[in-house]
């Protein structure tokens, strides 16, 4: 169940920050942030490959008394980062829905960049991509 | 809200007020401003019309669906009538008088400057005088002419009351022509796209003038109810707004003009024919989108790249969020550039914003492209039939919209997720083509909700049972379906049932056969049942041997087993009725009869064989006879079993389970058999011996009966291992239980050679010590 989604530009500042449960938003902001730094590792750590399409960084980072999150890490070749915070009380294995929610964020970030009046390090404000990541919070819920 | 029943007068009254508050022609929802106008124009006091509105939920709702406009209409008309305001009211005023809404022109004007700003709304209010209507129709004529105008008004948009008054005649005509042809509320929102680029086209054209030519128009005929001012309708001339979009499209206005009035009649026909289609592009519309996109690519099957659409629509002073959004809508491949459709469906989505509407979350189904054809004239019978419901407004509405909307939901998001979209932008194949590969790949779609049923072969006949036994046992039963690959179990189980049911019945041959026709059937597992059910129990053996092939191999397998004399050593009979057989046996051996007998009491096949085995010869003739009855045998034997031994079910499980071991037990078998033919089934002791018991009885008969059995015995024995599975688990138990007679026959057999011989010797000794003594005995007498 992915609480919060976030994508993080090459600058390291968010374009766009989302989570379900609307209280706690702070604390999934700062999980975000701190994740940038797990992020930024591990691009710097791949030295050969040049960019690691689908960087999976399973972390139990934060294991809270409620539930675990896990956070997943996305790079994408411009160097902007997913970054999705997933509650993984229900389903703990789930490495294939979680590329494929990438796959999805990606797909839906290229298209809010194809729109000609997105200024690249706007905050993204596409009510396609709100919808799309609203039914990843909701599906996977 | 409560249900409403409005009578035909207030039914046509209110679905024309609807289209007219319809300005996105949503059908579904009206503007706000244009519906307050309305109750502004009704004349009651603002905190009545607040109450109305709050009465019909629409401010619960936010918006104006059409059962909340109609009740509010309602309610107006009881505020009107002096009766006080209640959500009951609605329905228990009878009689009411239609809603009375009046309004200056002016304040028409006003109004639809401030909301609608349409051209056709100056019709309108040109005049103010509305020439009253001949009746209720003319409500109907009102809004379709008023619809008409607008076009035509949009067309006149630059000039001043001459070109109006030309059109002005023209709609006296086409609202009675357009009356006849849509006689629903439809008929006057399908107008309401007309209504967009009106406004639009002013504005493009920076025509303010249109818009008082308008109203000269909408006032040569816009009749209203009998009670209303229909005028209260008439807009204003279109704002400012509008009129700074493209001021260089003055040009295109007049063509534009052109092409509407030319195609007035052409539209006022499609549109009365279309559905509540809000969103779709009518040809002067698109016939003004054509020329904006060839004033930006001359190429109308080109691009537009992203850059100067991002210009163009710029010029529209709508905030750039907006046309960030109208953008991911019309830009349906993604491709960041516009193909002519998607052009003219970012056009017409920011001529709907600029008149109001609310920019939709999902492209409408009218301005997708594969939607939009090319030609206009194809559009005209096309749009309409397309789409039954397109808009699909960001409010959603959930009033009476055509069971499209879900579809047109999820299409659109399928279409951008799919990765067809060079499918759409082609835009070579004709709306009509395009109509169909649209509606082919929506139900297509597993989004849709559309149910591909599943073929599961739920369970089968016999005969499937039989086939999927085959299968199974030949090969490696990739079953289908999972009902299937349960099948097998349960065919085991049936097997075993039908074992167990088969031995309790005890019946005539007939049953058995037919038993083991069933077993066989069912005996999916039974690894030597491949060969289809074998028929009944024939009474003869030579009938056995007609039964398969596998009989002779089995014979010959078997062969190797004979042993004192038994030649075809019938396939591992099922313990079963062994008991047939036991009593031969026991006639011939009572040494083994036990053994023996438990051993055919197990094998019923063996049972017919009783009466046989009494003649070894006959064990040969049989097994020769037999082989081919093998598997009939075992078949026959089986039931024969069964009906004499209930218990042998365990016993067939055992045989099923001993499936493998069958040469053995044909070996086993075969020996108890050939020395009694109701070679005692290595199964359960206990049933042999009952059976024996109680067989030797039952089965008398049965041996008679199944005298061919012993033959059919050595033969099932025989051709136990080969015996298709078919037969079923009891057939494979029996032939088990046959072998393992068989087995202990030869067993038995051998021993009884070996102490026959060591009887022989012994005797020999005797007979020497005798002679040896005797020839002493004179010695001794000596």
């Amino acid at each position: 169940m992915a609480v919060c989604i976030a994508v993080i530009a090459k600058e390291n500042y968010p374009l766009y920050i989302r989570s379900t449960p609307t209280e706690n938003e702070l604390k999934f902001h700062y999980m975000v942030h701190t994740s940038l730094d797990v992020v930024d590792e591990k691009i710097s750590a791949m030295g050969k490959a040049l960019v690691d399409q689908r960087e999976l960084y399973l972390g139990l980072l934060y294991p809270t008394e409620d539930y675990k999150l896990c956070r997943y890490g996305y790079v994408t070749n411009s160097k902007v980062k997913f970054v999705m915070v997933v509650d993984s009380s229900n389903t703990a294995l789930r490495d294939n829905e979680i590329r494929s929610m990438f796959r999805k964020l990606h797909n839906s970030y290229t298209d809010v960049m194809c729109n000609p009046f997105y200024n690249p390090g706007d905050r993204i404000q596409s009510r396609a991509f709100d919808n799309m990541v609203t039914s990843m919070m909701i599906q996977v819920c | 809200m409560e249900g409403l029943t409005l009578s035909d007068a207030e039914q046509k009254y209110y679905s024309d007020l609807f289209s007219y508050c319809d300005i996105e022609s949503t059908k579904k929802v009206v503007v706000n401003g244009r519906v307050l106008e309305l109750f502004r124009a009704a004349q009651l006091p603002n905190d009545v019309v607040l109450q109305i509105m709050e009465l019909c939920g629409a401010t619960r709702l936010g918006y104006f669906g059409r059962s909340q406009f109609y009740i509010a209409l309602k309610l107006v008309a009881v505020a009107q009538s002096g009766f006080p305001l209640r959500v009951e009211s609605i329905n228990t005023v009878k009689d009411l008088p239609l809603p009375r809404f009046v309004a200056s022109k002016n304040e028409q004007e006003s109004r639809h400057a401030a909301s609608y700003s349409s051209d056709s709304e100056n019709q309108g209010s040109y005049s103010g005088v509305i020439p009253p209507p001949p009746g209720r129709g003319q409500v109907k004529k009102g809004s379709v002419s008023h619809d008409t105008v607008q076009p035509r008004t949009s067309a006149d948009a630059q000039e001043p009351a001459s070109p109006v008054v030309s059109p002005q005649q023209s709609p006296p005509t086409s609202p009675h022509t357009w009356r006849k042809h849509s006689r629903h509320p439809s008929g006057g929102n399908s107008e309401r796209p007309l209504a967009g680029p009106g406004p639009f086209w002013s504005p493009f054209g920076e025509a303010q003038s249109g818009s008082s030519a308008g109203d000269a128009v909408w006032s040569g005929h816009s009749p209203p109810p009998p009670q209303e001012n229909w005028v209260s309708f008439a807009d204003t001339p279109p704002t400012s707004t509008l009129l700074t979009m493209h001021p260089a499209s003055v040009q295109d206005q007049t063509t534009v003009r052109t092409v509407a009035s030319a195609t007035t009649a052409i539209e006022i026909r499609r549109q009365s024919s279309s559905y509540d289609d809000p969103w779709k592009i009518t040809d002067e519309q698109r016939q003004y989108y054509v020329n904006q996109f060839k004033t930006i690519q001359p190429d109308l099957n080109g691009f537009i790249p992203g850059s100067a659409a991002k210009e163009f629509f710029t010029k529209s002073k709508l905030p750039i969020l907006e046309l960030s959004h109208i953008w991911e809508l019309s830009d349906f491949d993604k491709d960041g550039a516009l193909t002519l459709d998607e052009f003219c469906a970012a056009f017409h989505l920011v001529v709907a914003r600029k008149n109001g509407y609310d920019l939709p979350e999902k492209l409408p189904e009218s301005l997708m492209p594969k939607l939009i054809d090319l030609e206009d004239s194809a559009d005209v019978g096309d749009q309409p039939g397309e789409v039954g419901y397109s808009g699909s407004p960001a409010e959603a509405p959930p009033s009476k919209s055509p069971s499209m909307p879900s579809l047109n939901q999820t299409w659109p998001e399928l279409n951008q997720s799919s990765e067809q979209w060079e499918t759409f932008s082609e835009r070579s194949s004709s709306s009509q083509t395009l109509t169909q590969f649209d509606s082919n790949i929506a139900p297509a779609d597993p989004d849709t909700a559309i149910v591909h049923p599943v073929p599961i072969r739920m369970t089968p006949s016999k005969i499937h049972m039989q086939e999927m036994e085959l299968k199974r046992t030949g090969s490696d039963h990739t079953n289908p379906t999972s009902p299937l690959l349960v099948k097998p179990s349960d065919l085991l189980e049936e097997n075993k049932i039908n074992s167990s049911v088969k031995f309790a019945s005890g019946n005539t041959v007939e049953q058995i056969g037919s038993n083991v026709t069933r077993q066989r059937s069912h005996s999916g597992t039974s690894p030597d049942n491949t060969a289809p059910p074998p028929p009944p129990p024939r009474p003869q053996p030579s009938h056995s041997r007609s039964s398969s092939l596998d009989m002779n191999r089995t014979f010959t397998v078997t062969t190797g087993q004979q042993q004192a004399g038994v030649v075809a050593h019938p396939p591992a009979v099922p313990p079963r009725p062994q008991p047939s057989q036991a009593p031969g046996p026991a006639v011939h051996r009572p040494v083994d009869a036990d053994g023996l007998i438990t051993h055919t009491s197990t094998s019923p096949q063996q049972i017919p064989e009783q009466p046989n085995f009494a003649d070894f010869s006959q064990f040969e003739v049989f097994a020769a006879s037999n082989v081919n009855d093998e598997q009939d045998d075992e078949a026959e034997k089986h039931p024969e079993v069964l009906p004499a031994e209930k218990a042998s079910d365990p016993a067939s499980s055992l045989r099923v389970a001993k499936t493998d071991s069958k040469t053995e037990e044909k070996t086993a078998a075969s020996a108890p058999a050939n020395v009694s033919k109701g070679t005692t089934p290595l199964a359960p002791p206990p049933k042999p011996v009952r059976r024996r018991l109680k067989s030797e009885d039952e089965l008398r008969p049965e041996v008679d009966e199944h005298t061919q059995k012993t033959g059919v015995l050595a033969a099932v024995l025989a051709s136990q291992p080969s015996i298709p599975r078919s037969v079923g688990k009891d057939k494979k138990a029996i032939q088990a239980s046959i072998r393992r007679n068989k087995e202990t026959n030869t067993v038995l057999a051998r021993l009884n050679s070996e102490l026959q011989q060591q009887l022989k010797d012994v005797l020999e000794e005797r007979i020497s010590l005798e002679v040896q003594l005797e020839q002493l005995r004179p010695f001794s007498h000596l």
